[in-house]
């Protein structure tokens, strides 16, 4: 070893893999440039012939159109391309977030009744998840707007639901609780008592409290917190129901057929792949576990708790984060069906109006980069908080 | 043990068994299908409960569907009025007569009608190679795998777009459209991400920083964003960053956003195959003098490979459904092909729609769940070798 060195043939300047390394980079890093470069200067010159100015200055200028569904304050004659924008990514974000949660209850309640001993059970559900994994996503939502949505009963006709909701082709009317007045205090609570329960998990996690305490202690504010502001705000709590008048229906909480048919496409189709990564993560903790646990005379519930569903949800989590992402980034199939999503408003109709294609779909890009690498940064932490520390 | 003896001494013995009783059949309830009812049906008052309420749901899903897409539906006619409720017929099934009307629209798209032969020799050939690659026994798969990498896509174009020298004139490609477009889009996807795939793949494992990064951040970038934003992208940015001389059609724009988005899925999934050969084949290979193409070409890459197939198909099957989203940037596939269709004053009827939807649900659960059986199956061929 001592003569390693001494004994090493003569390499050739070229030959040597460091020296390569070196020059082949250095190349490509040389090529990038010169592409980045001309690439530039053609956009630029196309973009001076066509008379499409660059730069930011679109965003303030007013949007001039109008959208079907804001959460936010917007009127087509006040209100700029920059707050168009933000409408677009509220609603974006509104059907991600309801979409995540419909979609999980249905993936997990599939992929458990795929491993029921059940045999109809299991195979009606193995039957759904092939079925609506195989047939593209824009498909089913087309045919969920056109031909399920569009295809109601006129208002006049509305299908009243159980419950006090009304459905026709003008959209989805439900119950809605009005807080009357006190609804800040009471979704201020809400939000303390999400705090307070982060908290105890982590207390309890590090040990300092008794895991069912923290639960116990958790549920009791998730609900009394709420509903004791409510009282103390002396709120007037009260469901309001939608109610059929003579041209519409008023009252309630009022869901556009778009909205209705591009949840209910992404719910049904992400629940499918939910399922399967439910039944994998279930599939996964070994028999002998289970076995192992029924020696030990747990129950079927503790089993479940405690040693199935720790198991499972290691195996679960980074897969089911990914279909999470992955219903967001299909959101933007709103464009199908005219859901005012970010894209069909943003890299829709403001870049039609204004032409200015690389900001726009820069920006656009941008959105959907931020939300998938910092939620791939918060699945590495976590992965690596939950790897099996061997030994 | 004595009192046995003691028995027997006293010739008191009134029966010995000899051979062992015949053994009984196992109880009429458990076996045959009365066992199987009990055991998967009927296990726990849970299961009796779901049983039921399953078999319910059949009964109000089943007969009505049945009845609305074969006993009720239209099979002939010309226009909408054979698919209208009437008073002899106040019942009305699924609409097959508009499929069959419009059959050649959503295969040919507008291609003109003399020269559709071209399309089916495409259509032709394309079968042969996949059947070639598919059919595991084939005679000569490494030809196989070099037409239909190789020659099929060049003679595909000249077909397809025209060769004017050949007597073959120019099909501009806006007139493509319906299947064929879908085809092409799924066979550009496929022919072109895996070996895009396989090179990014191999920079993100490469130890050379700069490439790595470039790798990692094209990646990435591609796999955070949706489909649709990159077909934008495609579709307005790419003829801004070119030449006004060659500002590439429509259809290239999406196909060049296709090839890169699916390679970018690609490459992770070859990333996979690449990590789970040990380091050792590398410095086998090192050791008797091979350099890294060779290493790849002779050592890693064929297993690599061979225990991703079925991931790759899944890609593929994953493509295949992606090719629906070029109908955003006013491409003309086999999904907008029936869209169009569908709104056609002539055949406007209450279940036109589903009747288009349904062929079109049909159709792609076809090609999807036969290409994802075939990964299955190959995945077991797989599984069983290891095994061995």
């Amino acid at each position: 070893m001592a003569n390693a060195p001494a004994s090493t043939p003569e390499v050739p300047f070229l030959r040597d893999p460091r020296v390569r390394s070196v020059l082949w980079q250095a190349l490509l890093i040389l090529l990038l440039i010169a592409a980045a470069v001309g690439l530039f200067l053609l956009a630029a010159a196309n973009l001076q012939r066509a008379h499409i100015t660059s730069g930011f200055g679109f965003w303030n200028q007013p949007a001039g159109f109008d959208i079907s569904q804001t959460l936010i304050d917007y009127s087509s004659s006040t209100s700029t391309y920059g707050r168009a924008f933000w409408v677009g990514l509220c609603n974006t974000l509104l059907v991600a977030a309801v979409g995540i949660v419909l979609a999980t209850i249905v993936g997990f309640t599939i992929g458990i009744a795929r491993l029921s001993t059940n045999w109809l059970v299991a195979h009606l559900a193995a039957g759904y998840v092939q079925l609506i994994r195989n047939v593209p996503l824009v498909l089913q939502l087309l045919f969920w707007y056109n031909a399920v949505l569009k295809a109601l009963p006129n208002f006049g006709d509305s299908i009243h639901l159980p419950g006090g909701g009304y459905l026709n082709n003008r959209g989805l009317y439900l119950p809605a609780v009005d807080f009357g007045g006190g609804g800040d205090v009471v979704l201020a609570a809400l939000g303390a008592a999400i705090a307070i329960m982060i908290a105890l998990v982590v207390l309890a996690r590090r040990g300092r409290i008794a895991a069912g305490l923290a639960t116990a202690l958790a549920l009791a504010g998730l609900i009394g917190l709420p509903v004791g502001a409510a009282l103390v705000s002396g709120a007037q709590v009260s469901f309001v129901f939608p109610q059929l008048s003579r041209f519409n229906v008023r009252g309630g909480l009022e869901m556009t057929p778009e909205l209705v048919a591009l949840l209910t496409g992404l719910v049904i189709y992400t629940g499918a792949f939910i399922a399967e990564t439910v039944r994998a993560g279930l599939s996964a903790v070994q028999r002998g576990q289970v076995e192992a646990a029924q020696a030990l005379g747990l129950s079927r519930l503790l089993t479940l708790r405690r040693v199935i569903i720790p198991q499972a949800m290691r195996v679960i989590i980074p897969p089911l984060t990914s279909q999470y992402l992955n219903l967001t980034k299909n959101s933007s199939l709103a464009v199908a069906i005219g859901y005012p999503d970010l894209v069909q408003i943003f890299t829709g109709t403001v870049l039609n109006q204004t032409g200015q294609a690389v900001e726009i779909v820069a920006v656009t890009m941008a959105v959907y980069l931020v939300i998938s690498l910092t939620t791939s940064f918060v699945m590495n932490i976590y992965n690596a908080r939950m790897a099996l520390r061997e030994r | 043990m004595s009192s046995v003896a003691a028995i027997g001494t006293e010739h008191r013995l009134v029966f010995v068994r000899t051979a062992p009783a015949p053994s009984l059949p196992p109880p009429f309830a458990s076996t045959g299908v009365i066992g199987w009812t009990r055991a998967n049906l009927f296990g726990t008052p849970f299961n009796a409960v779901m049983t039921v309420l399953v078999v319910l749901l059949f009964i109000w899903v089943v007969p009505p569907l049945v009845r609305f897409l074969l006993v009720d539906a239209v099979w002939t006619g010309s226009d909408r009025q054979a698919c209208l409720a009437t008073v002899a017929h106040p019942e009305v099934g699924a609409c097959w007569a508009f499929v069959r009307e419009h059959l050649a629209y959503f295969t040919y798209g507008s291609y003109p009608i003399d020269g559709r032969w071209r399309v089916d020799i495409f259509f032709a050939m394309l079968a042969v190679g996949m059947g070639w690659l598919l059919w595991l026994n084939a005679p000569h798969r490494g030809l196989g795998a070099l037409y239909f990498f190789g020659i099929f896509p060049i003679v595909s174009f000249f077909l397809l777009y025209g060769l004017p020298a050949l007597g073959l004139e120019i099909v501009d490609t806006s007139r493509w459209g319906g299947l064929m477009v879908t085809v092409v889009v799924a066979a550009v996807g496929i022919v072109f991400s895996l070996p895009l795939g396989i090179l990014l793949a191999l920079g993100r494992r490469s130890h050379m920083p700069a490439l790595k990064t470039v790798s990692v951040v094209f990646i990435e970038f591609v796999r955070g964003v949706p489909l649709v934003t990159v077909l934008f992208m495609a579709s307005v940015m790419l003829p801004l960053f070119l030449p006004p001389a060659w500002s590439p059609d429509k259809l290239v724009r999406a196909l060049v956003g296709v090839a890169l988005f699916s390679s970018a899925y690609m490459a992770e999934v070859v990333r996979a195959g690449l990590q789970a050969i040990p380091r050792g084949q590398w410095e086998a290979a090192s050791a008797l003098g091979l350099g890294y193409w060779q290493t790849l070409r002779f050592v890693v890459l064929p297993p690599a490979l061979r225990i991703t197939i079925p991931n790759i198909l899944n890609t593929y099957v994953g493509l295949f459904k992606d090719t629906t989203l070029v109908f955003f940037v006013g491409i003309y596939d086999f999904l907008k092909t029936i869209e169009a269709a569908r709104e056609d004053p002539t055949w406007a009827t209450p279940v036109t729609s589903v009747s288009g939807y349904a062929f079109a649900a049909l159709f792609y659960f076809t090609c999807c769940y036969s290409m994802s059986r075939y990964a299955t199956s190959i995945e077991r061929r797989l599984g069983r070798s290891e095994r061995r």
